[in-house]
């Protein structure tokens, strides 16, 4: 067994481990956390794909910045209500089963599908490629972007308000 | 290493998040479960713009992972001002738009 499919296991196992703990963890709390730990498994996977630039983003902003609002929601809610949000699932067996018939069909179509056994040649530097990218092909869309997280953080302020 | 065990990996991780989707009550708890989903995508993304040699891919990606940050920012002020309003944030609560 190679470093790379090892190091591929170690990640899936974490990954897959965290993941399974977000949708079964009894304590809201606890779910967010292993969430921090499945997205930054997720940077893990990045890395091994050469996409480095990619798991700081993904790091950055996604583990760091989603779970940090998402902690402070848990707590502002609570707050509001005094008591301890209930954090209980409901129709396990059916949400179960729909879930793996679909990882079934997804996981056939993989399996029978040809696919390149590995990777292209990397041509430069990813990270310089996306920036060229960003500023050439993909500006209008970068441009848009910025005022969709513009008119997110209006609206979510305006929506979180206090109370008159 | 092939791009099977990527997509495998991707899809177990999806499914995962659409069980938490399907099960949770709360509504926090749903939103990471459509955070799983959106991450399981992100490597798919990326694991297809690698292999093909795609940097377009990547580009996708950047712009999925900002858009699902304005999502959940959007999706938790909602839960806060549902709190506000009705002292709940469980998903069965929330019918009184039915006709």
């Amino acid at each position: 067994m190679t470093l790379e499919v090892a190091t591929f296991w170690v990640l899936a196992v974490v990954l897959v481990g965290s993941a399974l703990a977000v949708v079964l963890s009894k304590n809201l709390f606890h779910s967010v956390l292993w969430l921090a730990l499945a997205l930054t498994g997720t940077a893990g996977v990045f890395l091994m794909l050469q996409a480095e630039f990619l798991a700081g983003v993904q790091v950055l902003h996604y583990a760091g910045g989603v779970v940090t609002v998402v902690v402070f929601a848990i707590v502002v809610t609570e707050r509001l209500v005094g008591t301890k949000l209930s954090h209980t699932s409901r129709g396990v067996v059916r949400g179960a089963m729909v879930a793996s018939l679909f990882l079934a069909f997804i996981g056939s179509e993989v399996m029978s599908w040809p696919l390149p056994a590995a990777p292209a040649a990397l041509t430069g530097d990813p990270t310089k490629t996306i920036g060229t990218l960003l500023m050439t092909r993909y500006v209008l869309p970068f441009e848009l972007l910025a005022v969709v997280l513009l008119v997110a953080l209006l609206g979510a302020s305006y929506f979180a308000r206090p109370e008159e | 290493m092939g791009l099977q065990p990527y997509l495998i990996l991707a899809a177990v991780v999806f499914s995962i998040g659409l069980f938490g989707v399907l099960t949770r009550r709360n509504t926090v708890g749903i939103l990471l479960g459509v955070e799983l989903m959106l991450n399981a995508v992100n490597i798919n993304l990326v694991a297809f713009s690698r292999f093909h040699g795609h940097t377009e891919g990547m580009v996708l990606t950047i712009f999925a992972i900002c858009l699902t940050v304005a999502e959940v920012s959007l999706g938790l002020a909602l839960v806060i001002l549902l709190f506000r309003s009705r002292r709940t944030a469980l998903a069965d609560h929330i019918d009184w738009l039915k006709g």
